[in-house]
């Protein structure tokens, strides 16, 4: 049971993937509807970075979190190197949490 | 020379994406151990499934023993690579190698890289190094964490759940120079955190394609500006916008693809908005255009 649900999960998680790519090629979407594609990626991956960085579950993340984001991302608005922000976001994050905040 | 230095920041950006997914990966590891589940679980799930998301949130739901839960959840929690797939597509090619390899790499974080490169050449280079990186770090990460157990540490203590929205938005942030873009992307992400609360997980990131509504606004121009302006929420990205007027009425339209794609990390408003959409929701997923428009091509078995 257990590998079967695995196995349903990645074989559906797959499809998925190479749907969109393959359908793709099938629409013939004109050129103002093109333009959507990346701003439809843009919006689910700031959701992604939003919903990650303020939420938990459906729970508030606490402040060391949105407090390391928020480093991160003034660095990254700064053009700091973007090594530099993920490190930058990840210590600010410790470092709170090491101070005891939540 | 130039090429020298970009591959060194490249290298250098991806080795600091590759050690948190490293990390990361080794707390799924000693999770699945720790819940009980059978050691090749986490390696069936790390190589098969590899989406580190929907693979924690499955793991949890298998070893409560319920493992229907756990696909349709970890699948509504992977809807949005399809998407993801249409603007990546291009990116991938043609060749059907390329595509069925291509598509199981498939992450976040290599749509987000590569989406912020202008040049497709460079583009189709760096969704493949990123990735082939991180299928590599992650499972290497999952295998440490089995092996390791507990001894791998609390990723939260490193603050490594920082360090994943941060990279994102850095990758995003170029691409938001574009108003349009802009008002999309903050919009979806504020509405994704509002109702994340009260929806189950996966959906609100769904929701956030909600967003695109805002380009169907009527009379752009004469609203004055801002009228249309996303509720500014407490949301991260928020705090990142670039200086307002990088996009002016002057920008250049950035040179085509050679595959006809818009360029995702620069595109610029077109001659004429959405307008002639009939339909709200023809927005929302050009998927849903196809219904009654759709030519289907014959496809190209081989390039």
């Amino acid at each position: 049971m257990l590998l079967v649900a695995i196995l349903v999960l990645a074989a559906g998680t797959y499809t998925i993937r190479l749907s969109g790519v393959l359908l793709r090629d099938r629409l013939e979407l004109s050129e103002p509807v093109q333009r959507l594609l990346p701003m439809a990626a843009a919006a689910l991956l700031a959701a992604l970075a939003g919903t990650a960085a303020l939420m938990a579950g459906s729970e508030f993340a606490g402040f060391a979190r949105p407090a390391g984001v928020l480093v991160g991302a003034l660095l990254a608005w700064r053009k700091a190197p973007f090594v530099i922000v993920v490190v930058a976001a990840a210590a600010v994050a410790a470092l709170l949490r090491l101070a005891g905040l939540p | 020379m130039a090429n020298m230095s970009t591959l060194y920041r490249t290298l250098r950006d991806l080795g600091a994406l590759a050690a948190a997914m490293v990390a990361v990966g080794a707390s799924f590891g000693a999770i699945t151990i720790a819940y009980g589940l059978p050691t090749w679980t986490p390696f069936a799930m790390s190589t098969l499934v590899f989406a580190g998301g929907a693979q924690f949130l499955a793991a949890g739901l298998l070893a409560a023993g319920n493992p229907v839960a756990a696909v349709l959840a970890g699948l509504l929690l992977n809807a949005r690579h399809l998407p993801f797939g249409l603007a990546v597509a291009q990116t991938l090619g043609t060749r059907w190698r390329d595509r069925l390899i291509g598509s199981h790499l498939m992450t976040d974080e290599a749509v987000a890289f590569a989406l912020a490169e202008p040049d497709p050449v460079r583009r189709r280079r760096i969704y493949w190094t990123v990735g082939i990186l991180l299928f590599i770090s992650w499972n290497t990460g999952t295998a440490l964490g089995v092996l390791l157990g507990g001894a791998t540490g609390d990723p939260d203590a490193l603050g490594l759940d920082a360090a994943f929205p941060a990279a994102l938005i850095a990758l995003i942030l170029p691409s938001l120079r574009d108003r349009d873009t802009r008002l999309v992307a903050l919009t979806g992400g504020t509405v994704a955190v509002l109702l994340t609360p009260v929806l189950p997980a996966g959906l609100p990131v769904l929701c956030a394609l909600l967003g695109l509504l805002v380009l169907l606004r009527p009379a752009r121009r004469s609203d004055g500006p801002g009228a249309a302006l996303p509720p500014r929420g407490s949301d991260g990205a928020d705090a990142a916008l670039p200086p307002r007027g990088s996009d002016g009425p002057g920008a250049a339209r950035p040179p085509r693809d050679s595959d006809g794609l818009p360029d995702g990390a620069e595109t610029v408003r077109p001659p004429r908005p959405l307008d002639g959409s009939p339909d709200g929701c023809g927005a929302v997923g050009p998927a849903r255009r196809s219904d009654g428009a759709e030519t289907v091509r014959p496809t190209a078995r081989e390039a």
